[in-house]
């Protein structure tokens, strides 16, 4: 059978999210759809050349520009018959949507997979990345989400897909979309980021985070945070790493003036190299720091960004 | 107004959960167990509405084990009016707890049903949102922000790229994010009133729902571990090690 992809997009491009989520698909089948449902026309074409994907089924109407799941996951339902697997990136887009999908289905979700070892098996964390649960699912629809930074990326191009339109829309009256304050940033975003360099408690203020910024700036690094500093009102909320906030896994993780408490290294422990900097040589975060530096903060930032 | 909350005892968030020996499943004899963090700030947002004129009843609900009864004592003692145990085996998937909820979502007909976002065992994020399809009513995922209007409500929601609002009609069903309060302890004075609030008790297996298990658990084990790496001495050798050892930068 074919596996079915949700597309994760902005309306005017496909989210990387999407890519590493068909990166899974790919382990479950070779004929692999995408689902797109949006405002914009162009969408679903310029999504036919992303690599693997057979067939983009594509939905377009004025009132899907915001996604909101009441419209959607109806939609999904419909469609998902034909497939033994739909999955989508376990972002806050895939997490509001595919549990109400799967409840329409009857099919008890599978979330947050980190790995695939068969059609019907699939490895997930639970406890805050504490154990690796391998769970078997015995629905017949499969609905998962899907871990991005366990799976390496499919390309945007090289792909020829047919593009097939699906014209039931399902119209909502239960929820409206209000407004949306999307954080606008020239640095690389945090899930993507090659870098990263996040602040906690120590940084003591949201105005010393620029000590962050001017290394960020010289690494082309994404800023990120602990929730105690998102908490403290340092930074908003999307900066925010963890076990409830983003997942990531850089080439490079600094991490200054965090504890390393188990909910943060739920979000990044699968970083490749870990960097810490902390003042208190026993905090938990140097067990999993490739490189730790015992100094304070105030010192040690300066000195990094003029030399580095 | 009234008010359904539904919680879920859980493992303790300061716990490190390790596998059994046999690796079936987690660990969890002796452990200290508590509300779920998302669940305590369903509760206090709950008692908030109901400080403020907007809620006049409060029910915490769970499906669970009779040992439940101790997380419902400390929803009540938080200040929900009474509590009911839908009394099941150990953890239910998500699916079954939300039919369950649906069951007493018909009894009760509440205005406004607040969940955690997330059980911090399973780390699911699925049971309000599966509730919502079930229920066939709005979903305002991790709210940060509630706002009653009459008969809706303005949530702004925590997103990957920032904040979201939305406005939903009652009866809706919101999520809690980290940021919507922060929770409240129980005082001894109402931790003594709450042993004399209603404690209903009903079983899953009268609800007429379908609890059958969909999946099952094949073994649970430690994540790979990572090596201690080494302290440096200064930012030079920090520098030196990311170029030449790491080449990370
Ligand atoms: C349900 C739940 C979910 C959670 N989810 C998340 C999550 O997703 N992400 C997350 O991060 N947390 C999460 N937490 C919170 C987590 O438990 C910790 O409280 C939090 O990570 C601590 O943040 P911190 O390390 O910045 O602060 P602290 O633990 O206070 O650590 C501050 C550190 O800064 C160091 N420091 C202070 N001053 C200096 C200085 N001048 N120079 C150098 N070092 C200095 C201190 O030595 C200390 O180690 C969650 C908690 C719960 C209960
Ligand atoms: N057994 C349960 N009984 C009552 N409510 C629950 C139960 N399990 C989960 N919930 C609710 O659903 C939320 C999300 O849980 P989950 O979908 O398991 O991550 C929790 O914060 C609770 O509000």
């Amino acid at each position: 059978m074919s596996i079915l992809v949700i597309a994760e997009h902005d309306n005017t491009g496909i989210r990387p999210s999407t890519l590493n989520t068909i990166a899974a698909a790919k382990l479950l089948g070779d004929d692999i759809h995408l689902f797109v449902a949006t405002n914009n026309s162009e969408l679903p074409n310029s999504a036919s050349t992303i690599e693997s994907v057979s067939k983009v089924i594509s939905s377009v109407d004025d009132t899907l520009e915001h996604q909101l799941p009441e419209a959607l996951a109806p939609m999904i339902k419909e469609v998902a018959t034909s497939y033994s697997h739909v999955l989508a990136p376990a972002t806050t887009f895939g997490k509001n949507l595919m549990p109400r999908a799967s409840a329409l289905l009857d099919s008890q979700q599978i979330s947050d997979i980190s790995g695939v070892i068969d059609q019907d098996t699939f490895k997930r964390p639970i406890y805050a990345g504490s154990c690796i649960a391998t769970v078997k699912s015995n629905d017949s629809i499969k609905l998962i989400t899907v871990r991005a930074t366990a799976f390496d990326p499919v390309q945007l191009s090289g792909g020829s897909a047919a593009v097939e339109s699906f014209d039931s829309v399902v119209s909502n009256d239960k929820s409206e979309f209000v407004n949306e304050e999307i954080a606008k940033s020239d640095r690389p975003e945090l899930t993507a980021a090659d870098v990263i360099i996040s602040g906690g408690r120590g940084m003591q203020s949201g105005d010393n985070f620029h000590l962050l910024e001017s290394i960020a700036d010289k690494l082309g690094a994404a800023v990120g945070a602990s929730r105690a500093a998102v908490d403290a009102g340092f930074v908003p909320n999307d900066y925010q790493v963890g076990q409830t906030g983003k997942i990531v896994a850089p080439n490079l993780y600094i991490a200054v003036g965090i504890s390393g408490a188990i909910q943060h290294l739920a979000g990044m422990k699968d970083s490749k190299v870990i960097v810490a900097i902390n003042k208190d040589e026993d905090a938990p975060i140097f067990q999993v720091a490739d490189y730790g530096l015992v100094a304070d903060l105030f010192n040690a930032l300066p000195e990094l960004a003029d030399k580095i | 107004m009234k008010i359904l909350v539904p919680i879920k005892r859980v493992v303790d968030y300061n716990v490190k959960v390790r596998p059994l020996s046999d690796n079936s499943n987690v660990d969890l004899n002796n452990v200290k167990m508590a509300v779920n963090p998302f669940c305590e700030i369903a509760v206090e947002e709950a008692v908030r509405l109901k400080e403020s004129g907007t809620a006049t009843e409060i029910i915490a609900v769970t499906v669970g084990t009779s040992a439940s009864q101790e997380q419902l004592r400390t929803a009540l003692a938080l200040g929900c009016d009474r509590a009911i145990l839908i009394e099941s085996e150990e953890n239910p998937e998500p699916l079954v707890i939300a039919k369950a909820l649906a069951k007493i979502f018909e009894e009760e007909n509440p205005d406004l049903i607040i969940l955690g976002k997330q059980a911090i065992d399973g780390d699911n994020n699925q049971t309000g949102q599966m509730l919502s399809a079930i229920l066939d009513l709005p979903q305002a995922t991790f709210a940060s922000k509630l706002v009653i209007e009459g008969q809706t409500a303005n949530v702004t929601r925590e997103i990957d790229g920032g904040l979201q609002t939305i406005k939903v009609n009652l009866p809706a069903i919101v999520t809690t994010d980290l940021r919507l309060n922060e929770p409240r302890y129980a005082s001894l004075p109402n931790i003594m009133k709450a042993k004399k609030k209603e404690l209903a008790t009903k079983n899953i297996n009268d609800l007429g729902i379908d609890t059958s298990a969909r999946t099952e658990i094949i073994s649970v084990e430690l994540p790979p571990q990572r090596e201690a790496g080494i302290k440096v001495e200064s930012v030079d050798e920090l520098i030196d090690k990311l170029k030449n050892e790491a080449k990370a930068i």
